[in-house]
């Protein structure tokens, strides 16, 4: 199926957050997720599954003001 | 002496912020020569190849100060209240610098999406330390909110022009003596911040003051100074400006005196 993730397209076999985060590189790190501009909290991403079309955030910590 | 900000006690009155640094060390340097006790932070998309911000991540935790999280560049409602949820899971803290930007050029605060974020954040549990104009009906919707601090701006975010409306924000501070006020953004220089302080303001925020100067560590202990000078100027109670002269050293007793000099 063919996401947004982090504003680009991605075709993925990812089924849940989860899965996506294990397949994209991002293994333990600390990170928020967000799908289809609401946050997909990170105790819920194993259950969260992904469809066609969803628009999905990965945020870090960064440098702010 | 200590200012409370929601359930927290704080002493240092200068809040600084964690970007545009030469270096990292050099952002850590310059934080504890600030003796800032609370450091603004962001969220950012991540790469999964990169992770850039696991490392910053490391960073900030090493200055052992706590973190202010802000919504810096989120132009809706929706966007902010997103961002500081999945900032308040990253973070682990119910505080958020609320910013709802609504003009590029001036980066200044949508005020009406910023009360309603405000509202909405509020009564979900978060503690917003909201970034707003100097407008007392603004502040007052914005306390009405929920929020229990209010960040008014001294210019635009970034334009180092200081106090431009010293008016409106001393207006702000008479209308609200029992709120706690940050002066947050467009401080250029340190007069600037000790200015803000002689205001009767609790605390600075800032960033790009120290963070592009050219010894952002020199700089962050000027700050530090400066904000101390005006917060321990406005505890003395200066004396009223005046249009006329007045002599401080006595005339009884001057040599020479006659009645010419009358």
């Amino acid at each position: 199926m063919n996401i947004l993730l982090n504003g680009q397209s991605l075709e993925t076999q990812a089924g849940s957050l989860s899965e996506l985060l294990t397949e994209q590189g991002y293994g333990s790190a600390k990170v928020a997720t967000a799908v289809n501009g609401t946050l997909a909290p990170a105790s819920m991403r194993n259950e969260h599954k992904i469809t066609d079309g969803d628009q999905i955030e990965i945020v870090a910590p960064m440098q702010g003001g | 002496m200590t200012i409370k900000l929601y359930d927290d006690e704080i002493t240092s009155r200068f809040l600084i912020g964690t970007a545009l640094y030469p270096s990292p060390a050099i952002m850590l340097e310059a934080i504890k020569a600030s003796r800032a006790e609370i450091v603004t932070v962001s969220l950012r998309r991540e790469s999964g190849s990169e992770q850039a911000g696991q490392n910053f991540w490391s960073f900030i935790k090493d200055s052992g100060a706590k973190v202010l999280p802000n919504t810096a560049g989120c132009k809706s409602v929706k966007e902010a209240v997103t961002t500081a949820h999945m900032a308040r899971e990253i973070f682990e803290t119910p505080w958020v610098k609320l910013e709802v930007i609504g003009e590029d050029d001036s980066l200044q605060p949508d005020v009406f999406g910023l009360v309603e974020a405000a509202r909405i954040l509020t009564e979900d549990g978060f503690q917003v330390f909201p970034y707003t104009t100097e407008d007392l009906v603004v502040a007052e919707k914005l306390i009405t909110a929920g929020c229990e601090i209010l960040m008014p701006w001294g210019a635009p975010i970034g334009s180092g022009r200081g106090l431009n409306n010293i008016y409106g924000l001393r207006s702000l501070r008479a209308h609200f003596p029992d709120i706690p006020l940050i002066v947050d953004a467009g401080i250029g220089l340190p007069s600037h911040a000790a200015a803000a302080m002689e205001l009767g303001y609790d605390a600075v925020l800032l960033n790009t003051a120290v963070a592009k100067a050219g010894d952002p560590v020199l700089m962050a202990k000027a700050f530090a100074l400066a904000i101390q000078s005006g917060q321990q100027c406005y505890q003395a109670d200066p004396i009223e400006k005046r249009d006329m002269a007045a002599p401080s050293t006595p005339v009884a007793g001057l040599p020479f005196w006659n009645q010419d000099h009358a």
